[in-house]
């Protein structure tokens, strides 16, 4: 007779082989696999983007002097601004409301004269607050350029500006304040909890559908030996979509990896198998692709693009929020790899979020061993 | 009169068909009211919870003061001074800061004595756009402690300041951006799968055949297809607004027939895609897929959440096929600027076009792959 | 008597819960004995299908005791799964997997020792026939090639008992026959026991015993035999006179009280009466003829359906036409002429031509991928032929206006109809979709309601029907406009014996009254009811005529009287043995 252990290789090893032949042949997970990533890469590398550029800045001088032109050159300079010059404020207004600029200038034709007078000349500045990130963006840029105005203009009446306290700013991790570089690495994410929870579930759910879950059912596998079997194969698929996706944010976008690559790997394949864990979850409620389909997305994907820090800062997220986002295993992943990227092998960020994925995987597959059994309904 | 009769038949048949079964009417609620909740809270650029931490060696008065502006704005909130910079750092690095201010020992003397003083601020970088947002924030509590710090020690004033007006939205609240924009986002999302799926959904179940052979003729199926999306787009439309009016307390300042009219285009147009992805699909796994394809891109470069004006040049022309990208300007003009029809146009013209040629293509395809 | 091989004691299991709660199985005692082929025989939604994954572990029962090969299947199911083989409706078979590797899989997972394997296989591949297809993907091969790999992906290991779910259903009749043989050379070879479920009754017979499954409970268990013994005396055939209509003569005969079932065979009816009740020999009157009624040896099949019929039940309502003027009845209303369909580089139509006069039943035969369908879509219009050329009532159908499509009816397979719709609203919907509003409309779903026995179904949702309900109402909601031609594809597909009787009465109402009927099936006996059909196989026709014709022309020394499935199986044989 043949050892039990034997016997649960081989079956072990005829899930894999058979789960992988199926990959291989289903073009459907190829595409979801590599050309997702790819794809959902370039629309967000390229289409995904907080940096404002060109800005359409309407300057308004109402009366063109030295002084008002040498402000009005400052935002010129700027690498920043895409200038328009007005005469009137009407007709920028009127662009404004039509979206042909995105902010105005304003410099009254007694501007020079305010200057010279004791107290503050103001400059007018109007954004359209609508898309209130791109108007603070914009305000922020508008400030630096009148702040360095502001000191030539001292320097040029033979002092020096005392702004009392002088800001030293630095923005590290990522000085040139690139948003491509912290979304890429969020990317990898998302696109990790698609392959992972997406197409394992749907795959699963396919096999209720079309019986052969049942076929197999009949046979001695074991529980344990169907959940290895399908995690196996969607695990390296998995990873190969990662390695596709770090290979493309490090070479086409150039974002920066500063931690080591080790740490990435592991952190990925964690983060992988909590993914794949949420499928098979998902796949033992839901036993038809479409509702499985539904619940990842609901579940799964949506959370990891909006509740992770993927995009949006968590703090700022009102409490009972910030709650929920503790669920979502996107936020852990998020974490690290933003911090391996940028920042480098920092451990006190990247322990405890490790620690947090390894007890989210836990207690899912606690929960999947409690649901699984081999009855069929 | 008769075909009339047909028709109606044929919609109370899709609305029975898609009201009656649980799974779809999970998907006209579910996902809407759970988006809703989530990018309307979650989805924010505001920040409010900035964590500060401070090394300040400074025994004077005025870093206490400027602290206690810090401190008193509302994005930020310390977490505690610390004894040396190096923890400072350390803080940064490890996330539990997200600015850090380290002052000098010097920082109130100087100030007293008319000179400037530097204050160094860290910021984490690893999203570069709370970092950005944050150094905002700091630079106006920065200014405003300037004037003041410079008006009590005779130091020279400004002698230019920035009065800053930021139209539709005085306070800059990103949720005023987001919450319109869901309209057109759910709107896109919940039409589009519900036609999607009603043409492959009678594939797979066979009823197609069954409808194809009887009198009714294709463009009745079509009209049949399209009504119930449009109907249901509407309804949900109406409740978004009525939640994003009465809960998120957005303004809505503008005509509400321009709205109407616009979000009828916008549903049109998705009608017409839904459907063109329906005519193709023979399952509804594929419609679904389908859905997904044109979804996400769809999303992205609409400028939902970031502005089509940074996207590089090529793929702001690929915008232009988006309806959503001219729905969200139309809804978010309607709401904060308070726009009327005449400045829409440029927005309404479009998704009629984009329309008329989904709708054209989906019966073309309806007529040619019916195996 | 042989030992137990699977016992059921007092098993009940429910689905849903509250209100929906339906009872698959309520309470059934089953014994399974070693080395015997037992078949379980009952009506579409008898429980079937609940009690073989019941015997294969893969359900728990609600309360009751199920003992398989000695050990307690509810407590230690990977003991019993590892001793027996089962097979669930629709094979199990990855389709996008080749032959070997479904084999390679089903031998991993059932714990095949390599050494073993490759005898196994050949003595596999070649006893199925699959030897040349190894390599070709599951899903590309037929019907019959599908359940045998199925059949033997479950005898991998040689199992103790042998678990098949309906596993003919879609199958032609050659493979049926070459799956009953394999299965009873396991029981002879190995001493294997099998419980087996099927929908054909002709096959019970082949069985060792037979126990008759109906409603969640067990009618009885024993060999075929005894279920008929009551029936001697009872059964008759008869000879149809020259001049009378079979098909008239059945009708009016199941409208007998004495008369259980009638049913047309060949050139004869058979007739099964209740006890002791006289015959109706003089049914056509005083001018007419006498009837000879011949007596019979019983079948199964009239155990089965005198066991499930009671004779006070009413016969099922015929549909109220008037009949057709005779001399509308020789023109011809749908002409197939040289007819291609390709799909990429498969044919899978290759030019086939006939003719269907008005008032016809006619049939196209054949197994699951034989063309019938694709022709058939090809005459609803809903497919376009590559080549040659299609009329219905002197229409092309894809390009006939709407005024040709009302003309005619439509019964899809799998009765699709919407299924979240109730009964009501489907009719109402077909109804108007053909042009019926206001007083005709609720006339016409009156007579539908009335006439199919729908009325105490109308609010229920159409996806919660049995099957043989749901056939009922796609062939009301066909009818709703009166239609002078109806298309029926596949329209007796898994349901049960009497719903197959209840529906071949109302067609030939319908063709009495002068309506022309295309009808599709793969079941070979239905064949009889038809007045012309056609046989095809892998998208030709292989021959045309009215039934007698074409079991005539297969007469030979072994089948002196051959029926339908015999000249099929000849047919086939035939063209197979040519090229």
């Amino acid at each position: 007779m043949n050892l039990p252990g034997r016997d649960s290789r081989r079956r072990l090893h005829g899930m894999v082989r058979k789960e992988w032949l199926q990959i291989l042949r289903d073009p459907s997970s190829i595409a979801i696999a590599f050309v997702l990533p790819v794809v959902l890469l370039f629309l967000f590398g390229y289409g995904v983007s907080l940096d404002a550029k060109d800005i359409r800045l309407g300057l308004v001088i109402e009366h063109m002097d030295d002084q008002s032109r040498d402000l009005a050159g400052a935002f010129v300079r700027s690498r920043f601004f895409q200038p328009h010059y007005y005469r009137d404020i009407q007709p920028a207004q009127q662009a404004l409301t039509e979206r042909r600029l995105d902010g105005i200038i304003w410099l009254r034709n007694n501007f020079s004269r305010r200057l010279q007078q004791p107290g503050p000349a103001p400059i007018g500045v109007l954004v359209n607050g609508i898309d209130a990130n791109q108007a603070r963006i914009t305000g922020g840029y508008i400030q630096g350029v009148w702040f360095g105005w502001l000191e030539k203009y001292a320097r040029a009446q033979g002092h020096k500006l005392d702004a009392p306290v002088q800001l030293e700013q630095r923005v590290w991790f990522n000085p040139a304040v690139n948003s491509r570089y912290f979304l890429v690495p969020g990317l990898i994410a998302i696109i990790m909890t698609l392959i992972g929870s997406l197409l394992t579930s749907m795959v699963i759910a396919r096999e209720w559908e079309r019986g052969t879950m049942e076929a197999m059912m009949a046979t001695p596998l074991r529980i344990p030996e169907v959940l290895a079997g399908k995690l196996i194969p969607y695990f390296v698929l998995g990873m190969f979509g990662m390695l596709l996706t770090v290979a493309l944010a490090l070479w086409l976008f150039q974002v920066p990896l500063h931690g080591s690559f080790a740490t990435l790997f592991l952190a990925s394949a964690l983060f992988m198998l909590v993914a794949l864990a949420m499928g098979l979850l998902i796949s033992i409620v839901a036993k038809n692709q479409f509702v499985a389909g539904q619940i990842a997305i609901i579940v799964t994907f949506l959370p990891a693009f909006i509740l992770s820090g993927f995009i949006f800062d968590i703090g700022s997220m009102p409490a009972p929020i910030q709650v929920i986002t503790y669920l979502v295993p996107a936020r852990y992943f998020v974490a690290i790899a933003q911090t391996l990227f940028l920042a480098g092998d920092i451990w006190p960020v990247i322990l405890p979020n490790l620690g947090a994925m390894a007890l989210m995987l836990l207690i899912f597959m606690a929960i999947i061993r409690r649901k699984a059994n081999k009855r069929i309904a | 009169m008769n075909a009339l009769l047909q028709l109606l038949a044929l919609i109370r048949k899709e609305f029975l068909a898609l009201l009656r079964d649980p799974r779809s009417r999970f998907v006209l609620i579910g996902p809407p009211i759970i988006q809703l909740l989530v990018f309307g809270y979650g989805a924010t650029f505001d920040l409010n919870d900035v964590p500060v931490a401070v090394y300040n060696p400074d025994r004077g008065a005025l870093s206490r003061q400027l602290l206690a502006r810090v401190e008193g704005s509302p994005a930020f909130h310390l977490i505690g001074e610390v004894e040396s910079e190096g923890h400072l750092r350390r803080l940064v690095d490890e996330r539990k800061a997200m600015l850090a201010l380290s002052f000098r020992s010097d920082f109130s003397r100087n100030l007293e004595q008319g000179r400037s003083a530097p204050l160094q601020a860290i910021l984490d970088g690893r999203n570069s756009n709370s970092a950005l947002i944050a150094l905002g924030y700091l630079r106006n509590i920065l200014i405003e402690f300037d004037q003041e710090v410079a008006a009590r020690h005779n130091g020279p004033p400004l002698p230019a300041v920035l009065k800053v007006r930021a139209w539709h939205n005085a306070n800059l609240a990103s949720r005023w951006f987001i919450v319109p924009g869901i309209v057109g986002l759910l709107l896109l999302v919940v039409t589009l799968v519900v036609t999607a799926l009603s043409i492959a959904r009678e594939r797979e179940a066979g009823t197609f055949d069954q409808l194809l052979v009887t009198p009714l003729n294709p463009w009745q199926i079509l009209v049949g297809k399209s009504v119930p999306g449009l109907l249901i787009g509407l309804l949900e439309a109406t409740f978004i607004i009525a939640v994003a009016v009465l809960w998120f307390e957005v303004p809505l300042r503008g005509s509400l027939g321009a709205l109407y009219f616009g979000l009828l285009l916008f549903l049109l147009s998705i009608v017409g895609v839904g459907l063109m992805i329906s005519a193709i699909s023979v399952t509804q796994q594929q419609a679904l897929l389908g859905a997904f394809l044109f979804l996400i891109p769809a999303v992205i470069l609409s400028g939902f959440a970031t502005p089509i004006a940074n996207m590089p040049e090529v793929v702001q022309w690929l915008s232009y096929l988006d309806p959503l990208r001219y729905a969200l300007v139309i809804v978010r003009s309607v709401f904060l600027e308070g726009a009327d029809a005449s400045l829409l146009l440029h927005q309404y013209w479009p998704m009629a076009l984009i329309g008329g040629i989904s709708l054209l293509a989906a019966d073309w395809l309806a007529r040619h792959r019916m195996y | 008597m042989g030992d137990l091989v699977l016992q059921l004691q007092g098993v009940v299991r429910r689905f849903g819960s509250g209100e929906a709660t339906t009872t698959a199985l309520d309470g059934v005692d089953l014994a399974v004995r070693q080395g015997e082929v037992t078949g379980l025989i009952g009506p579409d939604g008898a429980g079937k299908t609940t009690l073989m994954r019941l015997a294969a572990a893969l359900l728990l029962p609600d309360e009751g005791h199920i003992e398989v090969l000695g050990v307690d299947a509810v407590a230690e199911p990977v003991a019993v799964q590892s001793r027996i083989g089962y097979m669930p409706q629709r094979f199990g078979l990855y389709e996008d997997l080749s032959v070997q590797e479904n084999l390679d899989l089903y031998a991993d997972l059932q714990g095949l020792p390599s050494a073993r394997r490759a005898a196994r296989y050949d003595e596999l591949m070649h006893m199925t026939g699959l030897a040349p297809f190894r390599k070709r993907l599951a899903g590309k091969l037929s019907g019959g090639m599908k359940q045998k790999l199925g059949l033997a992906c479950a005898l991998l290991r040689e199992p103790e008992l042998l678990l098949l779910d309906e596993p003919t259903v879609g199958v032609d009749p050659v493979s049926r026959r070459e799956l009953w043989q394999i299965v009873y050379r396991q029981v002879r070879d190995h001493g294997m026991s099998v419980l087996l479920s099927t929908a054909y009754l002709d096959e019970a017979e082949r069985c060792d015993r037979v126990a008759l499954l109906h409603q969640g409970r067990l009618l009885g268990i024993d060999c075929p035999a005894v279920f008929s013994e009551p029936l001697k005396g009872d059964c008759f055939v008869l000879e149809v006179p020259p001049g009378v209509s079979a098909r008239r003569l059945q009708r009016d005969l199941q409208a007998q009280a004495a008369i259980a079932d009638a049913l047309v065979e060949g050139e004869h009816l058979r007739v099964v009466r209740w006890p002791d009740q006289p015959l109706p020999t003089d049914l056509l009157g005083a001018q007419g003829p006498a009837l000879d009624f011949q007596p019979v040896t019983p079948r199964f099949e009239d155990a089965f359906i005198r066991l499930l019929r009671s004779p006070d039940e009413q016969p099922p309502q015929m549909p109220q036409l008037e009949p057709a003027s005779a001399d509308a009845r020789d023109e011809v209303v749908i002409r197939a002429d040289h007819v291609v369909r390709r799909f990429g580089d498969f044919v899978a139509v290759k030019g086939i031509s006939f003719e269907v006069r008005q008032g016809e039943v006619f049939g196209l035969l054949g197994a699951n991928g034989a063309g019938k369908s694709t022709t058939f879509r090809m005459l609803c219009g809903l497919l376009p032929a590559s080549d040659g050329h299609l009329s219905v009532a002197g229409h092309d159908l894809r390009h006939a206006a709407a005024q040709a499509r009302a003309r005619i009816g439509y019964m899809a397979q799998k009765f699709s109809l919407y299924a979240n719709l109730t009964v009501l609203q489907n009719l109402r919907f077909f109804a108007a979709a053909y042009g019926l509003h206001g007083k005709r409309q609720s006339e016409r779903v009156d007579w539908a309601l009335d006439n199919f026995e729908l009325r105490p179904l109308a609010r229920r949702n159409t996806g919660e029907l049995s099957l043989g309900h749901k056939q009922r109402l796609a062939f009301a909601a066909a009818l709703m406009h009166e239609p002078q031609i109806l298309f029926l594809d596949e329209p007796t597909s898994g349901v049960d014996p009497i719903a197959r009787r209840e529906f071949w009465a109302r067609t030939n109402a319908l063709a009495e009254a002068g309506i022309t009927v295309l009808v599709t099936t793969h079941f070979m006996e239905e064949a009889n009811y038809c007045d012309r059909l056609v046989i095809m196989a892998e998208g030709e026709v292989l021959a045309e005529g009215t039934p007698r014709e074409i079991r005539e022309g297969e007469r030979d020394p072994q089948h002196p009287v051959p029926s339908m499935e015999d000249a099929f199986i000849a047919l086939v044989s035939r063209r197979e043995a040519a090229a």
